[in-house]
């Protein structure tokens, strides 16, 4: 069941059609995009896996400051080495959709965010996660103190048993608070 | 520390199978969390530093902050056992369907007959640490395979498309979902149709269900690639993000309101009296200028009232006839050949019918936005919420990218000084909002004074009033002067049809709307950003004002729908408004304005759009068309309701002669005597809707106090796992204790 650079199999097709949020016009776009990415001789190897470098040479995934983070969640590469196949492209693709469900989007976005891929955040995964979002200049960043009290007021809102961790239950709770999460969490080719 | 690296040597001593199998599970384990241990060592010292120099713990609990670490399962100090256990408990490894669960089963199942014959060889009694490792490893892994069997026996138990819906909403790599795929559906797999007997009919049923979902499939993607303007509005989100988008998703909003009012008006008013015009016109000069005002020309076309007429379209057998006495039914009813057609009554029945529609759609999607925002649940701020959702995945530019990080670092840096200054910001709250309500004259430099020190987000909300406040005080004014004074003496004006006067004055109405639009687009925007650029030499291009622009739309439908009684033609004219706007915005944005600096909300700021289109503007204007219909007197020499005392009587004549010329249908009457002109059944009515929202009101504050228990109870269970972790913690030293070497 290898997927060359040539052309999707209409069965194929189908099949991705079923198991994920894309429609067949999304599809066909991101193994053209896929396709773009490879060089001449890995065009016709089945199954070929591009390195986390090249991903990231996608405009959409550029400047996202998860850029790394997405590419090791959706890999499916034993090195943990952040490289994609173009199932786990398509994995991306769709959890990043128009129709895929808030669990599916909420779920990713917590393995994301676990930068430790420890199953929670604590309070080095928020530090980092904070900091991913107000960017790399100095004037943007947070001071220590003030990353102290965010953290704590975090912790506060989110953490219901109270053990220091926001968990996957804790974080879609806090999710399912904002309506503005699905709409924000996508990335269109 | 000392004891880890006791542990570390035990492990490492026995026998290597053991070894290699606990190293792929253990491996990733053990390495993260030594690396984690001097990282959370030293957040520990930083906090236990800082927090004795801390004065802004009023909204912590009452525990002091080294208890809080104490308690805290964040301790670094775990043994290797105790990590071990914490790693695979249940909320870590997230549920039956969790990605990390069955992947793990990949590797797993491969080693689970090494790990089984290990056990075997494993007999010493003493290494209690060893047992309570195997045996959380083994029933770790029967644990994993009971979920994957989980997984595909609920598969198995559900119909065809309820399986590919669950598969698809599972979050499992996509490899693994075909395996799964491959797994569970293979009784109805392609290849064994043609290895089994199967009987014809379900073999027949499957195809169909197989086709059928690859057509419904190819129309889901048609549809999605049919929405108007999908692609220009993904480009101006990927550069200005979701605030800005929420203006242009109400613009076609409005766009598609207005179709509907152009449909149904088309259909039941102007094509059966376009085709069948009535006298022909003293004018057919067309000037440029007859655009513009709206009389001349067109004051004497399908665009205004006055065209309208009352005859009953006849069949073509008396249309001769009927041509030359205009105002008379020619044919009688007794031989109709077609059935007659009825402008007055159509036009008495597709307006209001249309404003009832487009009621029940604005209630609809306003109750459904606001079930989003608001919420059941205690929001005692924002800040996690803010820091989980704010991100915007689909801005990709370099610089929105940092632009947005810029927003965000200002955001949360205001939000955690405002957690301290929480108290006196509600006073000031208060105090503003009081004091523009009583001194309305002085609200503009009341605000103006205030604005220097309030939150951005009371500054938007105070700029929508004061914008509101004037648009509305606007279309008040000139409500009255239609309806309470035109209708009531036309004379005055020396009018023959007041109604197409009153379409006029909405029709130039908007069209200035339009014009003043452009002409700040292009003057505000456009020559500002040259200005600014020559002139000041300053690089800051223009904001877009989102507010702004959504309460000119609000303005303009309003004067749509006041309109439309008088001017059946107006929503065309609001369309072509809105596509030509939508063109022109867009450019402007992409040339000439940055995106806002100030915080924005994006669905709590479209409820509140929703709720002002609804409130006072179809409200303002479905009251102001009942009264016109209602009361006021029709012009005697135009229109199709020309020569009644009101627009509304013209519905109970037509009424009684339904129920003279059909007597079976004489109940529709009845009913509508008894139950619309009743006042009872208003009262009725409004006593139900009132106990029913009481009702819901109670369900709500009930869920409230059950949620809040729930909590509680949640927090108990922490606290039970966090004292069963420290026990845990404190068997295994004492084990290590007692035997330090194996």
């Amino acid at each position: 069941m290898g997927t060359t650079a040539s052309q999707l199999g209409k069965d194929l097709l189908s099949e991705y059609q079923e198991l994920t949020f894309l429609t067949k016009q999304e599809i066909l776009l991101a193994h053209k995009r896929f396709t773009e990415l490879l060089t001449k001789d890995e065009k016709d190897r089945p199954n070929i896996r591009i390195s986390m470098g090249r991903i990231l040479a996608l405009p959409e995934l550029k400047s996202n400051p998860f850029r790394k983070r997405i590419c090791h969640v959706f890999s499916t590469s034993e090195h943990k080495d952040g490289s994609l196949t173009f199932e786990d492209f398509l994995d991306l693709l769709s959890a990043f959709s128009d129709s895929a469900t808030l669990e599916i989007k909420s779920h990713y976005a917590f393995r994301i965010f676990d930068f430790d891929d420890d199953g929670t955040l604590d309070c080095g995964d928020l530090e980092k996660l904070v900091n991913c979002l107000t960017g790399e200049t100095d004037d943007t960043r947070l001071t220590t103190e003030e990353m102290r009290q965010l953290i704590g007021n975090i912790l506060e809102e989110s953490d219901i048993d109270k053990d220091g961790t926001v968990n996957l239950s804790e974080f879609q709770h806090v999710i399912s608070r904002s309506p503005d999460f699905v709409s924000s969490f996508k990335i269109v080719l | 520390m000392a004891q880890i690296v006791s542990f570390s040597s035990d492990i490492s001593q026995m026998d290597s199978d053991y070894e290699n199998i606990l190293e792929d599970e253990l491996g990733q384990d053990s390495a993260t969390s030594t690396q984690r241990c001097p990282e959370a060592l030293q957040m520990e010292v930083l906090r236990q530093c800082t927090d004795t120099r801390s004065t802004t713990r009023s909204h912590m609990r009452d525990e002091t902050v080294d208890s809080l670490q104490r308690n805290s399962l964040q301790r670094n100090c775990w043994s290797a056992a105790t990590l071990k256990v914490l790693s695979s408990m249940p909320s870590r490894t997230a549920g039956p369907n969790s990605a990390a669960v069955i992947s793990r089963h990949d590797r797993n199942s491969s080693q689970l007959h090494r790990r089984r014959n290990s056990l075997k060889v494993y007999t010493q009694p003493s290494r209690i640490i060893q047992d309570i490792l195997v045996n959380s490893d083994v029933e770790e892994i029967s644990a994993e395979e009971n979920k994957f069997e989980q997984l595909l026996s609920n598969l198995r138990g559900l119909s065809v498309s309820d399986r590919i819906r669950k598969l698809r909403a599972t979050a499992l790599s996509l490899k693994d979902k075909m395996e799964v795929r491959r797994l569970a559906f293979s009784d109805v797999a392609e290849s064994s149709l043609i290895s089994r007997n199967i009987p014809c009919y379900s073999r027949m049923k499957v195809y169909i269900s197989r086709t059928w979902r690859s057509c419904w499939f190819s129309c889901l993607s048609v549809r999605a690639s049919l929405q108007l303007w999908h692609s220009p509005m993904k480009k101006l989100s990927g550069r200005f993000g979701t605030g800005v988008l929420s203006y242009f998703l109400f613009l076609r909003t409005l766009l598609l309101f207005n179709l509907l009012l152009f449909v149904t008006n088309g259909l039941f008013l102007v094509f059966p009296q376009a085709v069948n015009p009535p006298s022909p016109t003293p004018y057919d000069t067309f000037t440029g200028l007859d655009l513009l005002t709206g009389t001349g020309y067109l004051s004497q076309s399908l665009m205004f009232y006055g065209y309208y007429t009352k005859t009953f379209i006849p069949d073509p057998a008396c249309g001769a006839a009927n041509h030359e006495s205009p105002g008379l039914p020619a044919c009688d009813l007794e031989q109709p050949q077609i059935a007659p057609y009825s402008i007055t009554t159509a036009y008495f029945l597709t307006i209001p019918i249309t404003f009832f529609i487009i009621c029940i759609i604005l209630v609809y999607s306003m109750s459904k936005s606001f079930g989003q925002s608001f919420q059941v649940l205690k929001s005692n701020g924002n800040l996690a919420v803010k820091v989980f959702c704010c991100w915007d995945f689909k801005v990709s530019k370099k610089m929105s990218v940092r632009l947005q990080s810029e927003k965000i670092s200002t955001q949360l840096k205001n939000a955690i000084k405002q957690k301290s200054f929480e108290d006196i910001e509600l006073l000031l709250l208060s105090a503003v909002v009081s004091g523009v309500n009583l001194l309305l004259p002085g609200l503009f430099n009341l605000c103006a004074w205030i604005e220097m020190h309030d939150s951005p987000s009371v500054r938007v909300y105070v700029s929508i009033f004061r914008n509101l406040l004037l648009k509305v005080s606007i279309v008040s004014v000139l409500c009255f002067r239609w309806l309470g004074r035109i209708a009531v003496e036309p004379e005055n004006l020396h009018l023959q049809c007041w109604e197409s006067f009153v379409g006029q004055e909405l029709y130039r109405l908007l069209l200035m709307d339009f014009i003043f639009t452009v002409l700040y687009t292009f003057l505000g925007e456009f020559l500002w950003r040259l200005f600014s650029k020559h002139v000041l030499k300053k690089n800051r291009k223009p904001v877009f004002d989102i507010a702004r622009n959504v309460l000119e739309l609000i303005y303009g439908q309003t004067l749509t729908w006041l309109g439309v009684l008088f001017a059946p033609l107006l929503p065309t004219v609001q369309i072509i408004k809105l596509f030509v706007l939508f063109y022109m915005k867009k450019t402007s944005l992409l040339l000439n304005c940055q995106s806002s600096r100030k915080p924005w909300r994006a669905s709590q700021m479209t409820t509140l759009f929703i709720s002002l289109l609804c409130f006072p503007s179809f409200l303002g204007a479905a009251v102001s068309v009942t009264y016109a219909i209602w009361t006021t007197k029709p012009s005697s020499e135009c229109g199709p309701f020309r020569n009644l005392t009101t627009m509304y009587q013209s519905g109970q004549l037509w009424a009684r002669e339904l129920e003279s010329s059909h007597p079976i249908l004489s109940w529709i009457s009845w009913a509508y005597n008894s139950l619309l002109e009743n006042p009872l059944v208003l009262f009725l009515a409004t006593g139900v809707l009132l106990m029913v929202i009481y009702f819901q009101a109670q369900v709500v504050d009930g869920q409230k106090r059950i949620i809040s228990r729930l909590e509680k109870q949640i927090e108990n269970e922490g606290k039970d796992k966090k004292f069963l972790i420290t026990k845990l913690q404190g068997l295994s030293e004492q084990s290590s204790l007692v035997s330090p070497h194996r």
